[in-house]
């Protein structure tokens, strides 16, 4: 299985294999999700529904994570802010979280990167990194809160995320704010949290450029939505008011995130 | 509200009954849902036997644990406000005192306690209730800390921050499985209690 293939490249090929495999993948973990759901699921404790009827219960908690999502919106408080920390709370290492493994993390260049910003805005025009740079940076130690429980505390430092809005001249009353990423991560938020004052799009962690690991060339980071909203490696962001959902969200993670 | 709760005779109104088996739903799927968020991250050694739990996947229980939430919240207002309102809660669950839990405790545990009037709770059963009603409210509380942690301060602060709560919520629901366990055994130990909570009668002897 290790031997090289001569004349073929190993991360195409992995990367066509990927796009094959996975929305098969994801389909059946998904039925296989519901089928095992199910096993205990059915105890006794769906008796008004057809248990074998899996689409009726995906269709039900599906309408009740939208539910959550409303509910949600309607509980943000753009003035509440996360807790920040003291430096000696910053968690060392800072751990490394994705979807694949570190090693697959992507490398960016610096050079030819461009940041593209397209949707409801009034200048559509890429960015370049030294140019976000130039913009009023600001910083954070904040808790970066997991889906799976866990939490860590870091230290971000970059471009508030609404002044970057405003420079772009996006339209706020928009609903959406989308990301796409070098790592085919995709995600989107509403428009409320990425006005919040402690959303950054982040540039830095712990003081030095942002590393690979974590997201470089930058990441939106909002201690105020758990860690699958915070997109990294954004390579464009653009605003709408049509429904994106997200990576994971598509999957069954609530779209709101929020904490 | 219920003129059932007035009359002496009804053990078990409708509304009790109701909201019994609608909160014990609500807690199985809570439960083995939670269990399986757990495993994700596990908090302490060890993680729980994937057969037991509910949704097959994180994603999955967390739909799961974030539907029933509002049951097992809304039904357990529900119940708190029919057995305030009505006079309940102070009638059958007043007064308890540690003396006579223990007294109590030790009568039941030399087979000394009777059951013969279903509306009559013993001291331990008292003192088990109202336990488990503040367990539920704790799971609650905690639970909205770990879900919404910056739009409820008060509560973060309260239960000592993020991280403590996810000791506290698993705590809570540790309780409140041995409450089950318990709960489930003395059912089976005089099972005209299961009746009475079914069909709400009181048996007569």
């Amino acid at each position: 299985m290790k031997k090289r293939i001569e004349g073929l490249d190993e991360s195409s090929i992995l990367t066509d294999a990927r796009k094959i495999l996975a929305p098969q993948i994801e389909d059946r973990s998904r039925r296989s999700f519901l089928l095992r759901g199910l096993t205990l699921g059915g105890v006794a404790m769906l008796s008004g529904c057809n248990l074998t009827d899996d689409e009726s219960v995906e269709t039900a908690l599906s309408s009740m994570s939208r539910f959550n999502d409303r509910v949600q919106g309607w509980l943000f408080n753009p003035n509440a802010m996360a807790p920040t920390y003291p430096e000696s709370m910053i968690t060392r290492p800072f751990p490394f979280n994705a979807f694949y493994g570190i090693d697959e993390a992507p490398t960016v260049a610096e050079d030819s990167y461009r940041l593209e910003v397209t949707g409801l805005v009034a200048d559509k025009r890429s960015w370049r990194l030294e140019e976000l740079r130039a913009m009023a940076q600001t910083e954070q130690i904040t808790r970066h809160i997991c889906v799976e429980g866990w939490s860590a505390i870091g230290r971000w430092g970059g471009v508030r995320f609404s002044d970057f809005l405003k420079r772009v001249g996006a339209d706020t009353d928009a609903r959406y704010v989308g990301f796409k990423c070098a790592d085919d991560y995709y995600t989107s938020i509403d428009m409320a949290t990425a006005l919040h004052a402690q959303t950054l799009l982040a540039l830095t962690w712990d003081g030095a450029v942002l590393p690979r690991e974590y997201g470089f060339p930058m990441k939106l980071r909002m201690p105020t939505k758990l860690g699958y909203k915070n997109p990294k490696h954004i390579q464009a962001i653009f605003v709408s008011n049509t429904f994106s959902g997200g990576y994971w969200e598509d999957q069954g993670y609530n779209w709101f995130g929020g904490s | 509200m219920s003129q059932s709760t007035a009359l002496p005779k009804a053990s078990h109104p409708r509304w009790l009954r109701l909201t019994h088996w609608l909160n014990a739903l609500a807690v199985l799927v809570m439960v083995t849902s939670g269990w399986r968020i757990y495993n994700a991250s596990p908090l302490y050694e060890f993680s729980f036997p994937t057969s037991i739990t509910l949704g097959g996947w994180l994603g999955g229980a967390l739909q799961w644990h974030f539907a029933a939430m509002w049951f097992l919240a809304i039904n357990g207002v529900v119940y708190l406000a029919f057995n305030l309102f009505s006079g309940r809660l102070k009638r059958r669950f007043f007064p308890v005192s540690p003396k006579g839990v223990l007294h109590d405790l030790w009568a039941a545990l030399r087979g000394r306690l009777g059951h013969a009037d279903l509306s009559h709770y013993n001291q331990v059963q008292r003192f088990a209730y109202l336990f488990v009603m503040l367990d539920i409210t704790l799971l609650v509380v905690s639970g909205l800390v770990l879900w919404k942690s910056v739009q409820f301060p008060l509560l973060r602060q309260l239960l000592g921050g993020y991280d403590t709560a996810r000791h506290v919520h698993f705590i809570a629901m540790a309780l409140l499985v041995g409450f089950v366990a318990v709960h489930l055994l003395m059912v089976a130990l005089v099972p005209k209690t299961l009746l009475a909570m079914i069909v709400g009668r009181k048996e007569h002897a």
